[in-house]
């Protein structure tokens, strides 16, 4: 056995992993919430890595490069996502708040749909190729082969993202109410809580985290095009639902098992089929064990 | 009593269910025999829906026996048996949050209680065979009666989600009554009616005893109606059953006016 | 007046959220930026417009609540209720149907009919998916995959065995409901919002699958030569050939629309209903949930295998392109948007969807957009669609239980 093949398919899948994660706290957050699978999400992801890619060609073109236009780029897209986000709540899911269950589902459907479709018409349906922001690190030239530069800035930014978002989620007010929120939606607007903004609220943060992910993904593989929020939504959800939906370490946890069984089933089976090993595994979850890994059952009350 | 002379259709026997940490209902036994009402009360959360959510198969108890011995059928354990096999051997149900369905007419709500007693197939369906035909017929005949009987036939056409409140409880009462139970469990029929109609639905209750014959669970707040009505009254507090008899041993009963302290007993 | 004011701002805001896409273009290979302020204009202006209409629509929605506006007979509710109307109605469509590839189309030019076939064929799609989402209410996001299974038995068993459509025809449709059952067994006691996704995922793998398996299905290139319907045996010119496939997915179209219409007032079709509505109190009042999903998901999967077949017969050809995730998108914006349930509503925006882009060209680029922009529109102000599904009346003239024959109606 070739243990070195296997580490640096290790090494991928966690660098994956760690991007689905980010991905999928969002539609953990938002379905916690309000029982949502908010399936455009992956589209305010692809949207972010498109504001990003413009940005960032606006400033490459300008005579700009390295870090600092990655920063830039990052920036607006973050502000551009959260508040594609936060729109997206406000005008296909408000309003549903009290439908039938199938109503905020579809509304999502068609949301991602337009989306997807907006992008494509006003920039381009083909692959574009995202300019190289990451400088090589030449501390990191003798692990090159199991983690480049690029890979080494989306683990720490990833890590500290996470991070924050623990102390945002534990320690501050907003996120005590999302938390209460979380427990009983009623009983929190009883209390007090406006329960409106702690929704926009979590869209915005999930937005940015989703954001985050596409500048990410986008200056690793080098390339985005207005498809690729549908692939990464459907394998962030399955992350999700992995962890156990609404469970935001879940997520994390969820993420990386992914990433990780994507890159082996990829690297010893077939890469052509990677997007099925994705599939395979939520279908099999799904089956198996529909609370998720660290997801408690609970008894739907008659 | 009577009660050795009376067959026994429901027995429970230290029926357990925990949620989590949660021990909503704590080893609780009961017992209804043919042709009684019998009223399930106590405070709210006492665990008394948990019952019947266990009872009727909606939820698999922790622990205890649930057992039934249909009229002239054959007796058997019903733990975690599914819902529709349980309400196909006779125990049907009407829900404390109604639920009915509400894109489908008042007509319809009842027909889908006689699913269980029909067997046409797809194939039936499509080419209206003879069984087809024959099996509509009935379950239009027999639906309509049942909304006669509850005072909805002119209504029949509505969608169940425009009747007033009052009318959806009873229209719930009709749609289990379709599925030919022995045994009837109402889960607060009353909530939510001007006494005028509680005063109707008291009627309701003891005309379909009567002439359905079949035998009535209820939980109820409302202790006018169920001392009114009811043969036997069990009572539970934090999932524990702490007293049974008939009204009247109940009201004198100790226990029950120190849980219901606050709440009126007296009726 | 404070309508008008939160309009402008909704405009500024969209033109905000626009800028960067709509407005810059970066050409990477000129390493040009193209800057297109005009476009913004359109945003703000059409934005301002739009959210001015929404307050509007969203009001009235509010005021409608309250009088329950929705339930006043609808056209087709009367339609359904006047049973020598909705006989003439329907002898007229059929008519003018039957006619139809007489009036348009030429010894030469035959383009029409094949627009039409196309449209018939999704019609059927809407009509399938209907059984599943509209009346059984199981969201299935890969609805489309069956419709490719159908496609590639038909082409696999031609080329391979030599079997003739009118075999494969069935043979398709059954491969279709086995695969339902196949899949829908272990999924179908998954919640709706998981079953959506897991049908999902789904249609993903088979497309995956259709393209990778190069030895069996061809991979992305396909597989070409499949034979045209056959007609005992007659040698048919161009134009003859599509006349004839016209009239076959007509046929279906009809046949879909008979045994949808029978089963839903029927025992099965009233279970389906109720597990759309309520899944506890169904099987609390007797409903075999499993069973009853299971039927609903197997007759869907069969009529998207059946016209599968014709599909594939029609053009000759198939390729995975033609069974994406837009595609089954489309279909359930069809069902969507006709109504739930509905069987005039489905055909009507089957129709709609697929013959407006393609006479519209001007329409077609932005079809997807303003299908995506369509559902959610649909389930903010008109959530049981264009044409609202009808109830049927049954008779009951009394005590002596001698009810009318029952049935006019639904037709
Ligand atoms: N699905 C569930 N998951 C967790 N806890 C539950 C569930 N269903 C009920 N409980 C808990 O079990 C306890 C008993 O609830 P139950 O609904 O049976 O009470 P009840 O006697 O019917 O009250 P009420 O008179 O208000 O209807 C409550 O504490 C309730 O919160
Ligand atoms: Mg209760």
């Amino acid at each position: 056995m070739d243990f070195q093949y296997l580490f640096e398919l290790l090494c991928g899948g966690i660098v994956k992993g760690s991007i689905y994660a980010l991905i999928a706290l969002g539609y953990t957050m938002v379905y916690g919430i309000i029982q949502l699978i908010n399936f455009a999400h992956g589209e305010v992801y692809m949207i972010g890595a498109f504001v990003a890619f413009i940005v960032a060609g606006v400033m490459t073109l300008s005579g700009y490069s390295g870090l600092t236009v990655l920063l830039l780029a990052a920036v607006v897209a973050v502000i551009y996502s959260a508040a594609y986000g936060y729109t997206l709540e406000k005008i296909a899911y408000r309003p549903l708040r009290n439908a039938p269950r199938l109503s905020p589902l579809i509304s999502a459907i068609g949301a991602s749909i337009f989306l997807m479709n907006y992008v494509q018409l006003a920039q381009t349906p083909d692959f574009l190729p995202f300019p190289e922001l990451v400088p090589e690190f030449e501390f990191m030239a003798p692990i090159e082969r199991y983690l480049s530069s690029a890979d080494l800035v989306i683990l720490i930014v990833t890590t500290l993202t996470m991070a924050a978002l623990t102390v945002l989620i534990k320690y501050t007010r907003i996120g005590k109410a999302m938390r209460a929120t979380q427990q009983d939606l009623v009983m929190a607007r009883l209390v007090g809580i406006n329960v409106d903004r702690v929704i926009s609220a979590t869209f915005i943060i999930g937005s940015v985290l989703a954001a985050i992910a596409g500048v990410l993904i986008a200056s690793r593989t080098g390339q985005i095009n207005a498809a690729i929020g549908f692939v990464a939504g459907i394998k962030a959800f399955t992350a999700a639902v992995l962890g156990g939906i609404g469970n935001v370490p879940g997520a994390v946890l969820g993420g990386l098992v992914l990433g990780i069984a994507e890159t082996l089933g990829a690297g010893y089976i077939s890469s052509a089929y990677e997007d099925v090993f994705a599939f395979a595994l939520l279908v099999l979850i799904l089956i198996l064990r529909p609370a998720g890994l660290l997801g408690k059952a609970v008894k739907q009350k008659v | 009593m009577a009660e050795n002379k009376r067959s026994k259709l429901l027995e429970v026997r230290g029926l357990t269910m925990d949620f989590g940490g949660l021990r909503a209902i704590d080893s609780v036994d009961l017992d209804i025999f043919a042709g009684e009402i019998v009223a399930l009360i106590g405070p709210n959360g006492a665990g008394k829906t948990t019952f019947f959510n266990c009872v009727t198969g909606i939820y698999e108890p922790t622990a205890g026996d649930v057992l039934i011995h249909p009229p002239g059928g054959v007796s058997r354990r019903i733990n975690g048996m599914k819902p529709n096999r349980i309400t196909a051997l006779g125990m049907a149900r009407t829900f404390q949050n109604i639920r009915l369905f509400p894109a489908m007419t008042v007509l319809e709500n009842v027909m889908i209680g006689r699913h269980c007693r029909t067997a046409t197939t797809i194939i039936d369906a499509i080419l209206r065979s003879r069984r087809a035909v024959r099996e509509e017929r009935e379950t239009v005949d027999q639906s309509y009666r049942l909304l006669e009987k509850v005072g909805l036939a002119d209504s029949a056409d509505e969608f169940a989600r425009n009747l007033a409140y009052g009318a959806q409880r009873r229209l719930e009462i009709a749609r289990a009554l379709a599925t030919d139970p022995f045994l009837l469990l109402l889960d607060e029929p009353a909530a939510g009616m001007n006494p005028q109609e509680t005063s109707e639905l008291d009627e309701l209750i003891v005309r379909i005893r009567a002439e359905e014959q079949l035998a009535i669970l209820l939980i109820e707040h409302d202790m006018k109606l169920v001392m009114n009505i009811s043969d036997r009254i069990y009572v539970m507090e934090y999932g524990k059953e702490i007293a049974q008899g008939t009204p009247r041993e109940i009201k004198e009963n100790k226990k029950v006016i120190e849980a219901y302290l606050g709440e009126e007993v007296h009726a | 007046m404070a309508h008008l004011k939160r309009s402008f701002g909704i405009g500024l805001w969209f033109m905000f959220l626009t800028l960067p896409l709509v407005v810059v273009r970066v050409n990477t290979l000129s390493q040009e930026v193209q800057w297109r302020w005009s476009n913004l204009l359109w945003v703000g202006v059409g934005a301002f417009a739009i959210a001015w209409f929404w307050q509007f629509s969203i009001n009235r929605r509010a005021a409608g609540r309250a009088s329950t506006v929705a339930d006043k007979p609808s056209l087709a509710q009367r339609l359904a209720d006047d049973p020598v109307l909705s006989r003439r109605v329907l002898l007229g469509a059929a008519a003018v149907a039957i006619v139809f590839p007489w009036l348009v189309s030429t010894g030469q030019n035959f383009y029409h009919v094949n627009v039409m076939v196309s449209a018939l064929i999704f019609v059927v799609l809407g009509l399938g998916l209907n059984i599943t989402v509209g009346l059984a209410g199981l969201l299935d996001l890969g609805y489309i995959a069956f419709f490719a299974v159908g496609a590639y038995t038909y082409a696999l068993l031609s080329k391979n065995f030599d079997l003739g459509f009118w075999t494969c025809l069935p043979l398709g449709g059954l491969m279709g409901m086995l695969f339902g059952v196949i899949l829908g067994f272990p999924i179908l006691r998954l919640r709706g919002d998981y079953l959506a996704i897991v049908t999902l995922g789904f249609g993903a793998i088979t497309k995956i699958v259709l393209e990778n398996w190069d030895t069996l299905f061809g991979g992305a290139a396909g597989l070409a030569n499949i034979p045209r319907p056959e007609l005992f045996g007659l040698l048919l010119d161009g134009r003859q050939k599509s006349v004839y496939s016209y009239y076959i997915v007509l046929a279906l179209v009809a046949l879909t629309i008979f045994v949808t219409n029978r089963l839903k007032n029927s025992r099965i079709g009233h279970a389906w209903m109720a597990l759309r509505e309520d899944e506890i109190a169904s099987v609390a009042m007797g409903v075999d949930m499993a069973r009853t999903k299971l039927s609903a998901y197997a007759l869907g999967a069969f009529w998207a295998g059946l016209v599968g077949v014709v599909f594939a017969a029609h053009n000759n050809f198939i390729n995975p392109d033609s069974f994406t995730f837009m595609d089954s998108a489309m279909v359930l914006a069809m069902v969507v948007l006709g109504g739930m349930g509905s069987i005039l509503g489905v055909i009507i925006a089957a129709l709609a969807l697929k013959l407006l882009p393609e006479y519209l060209r001007a329409f077609a680029e932005y079809r997807m957009l303003v299908f995506g922009a369509v559902m959610v529109l649909m389930m903010i102000f008109r959530p049981q669609g264009l044409i609202s599904d009808t109830r049927r009346k049954y008779d009951y003239d009394g005590a002596d239980g001698a009810n009318g024959e029952g049935d006019h109606g639904g037709k």
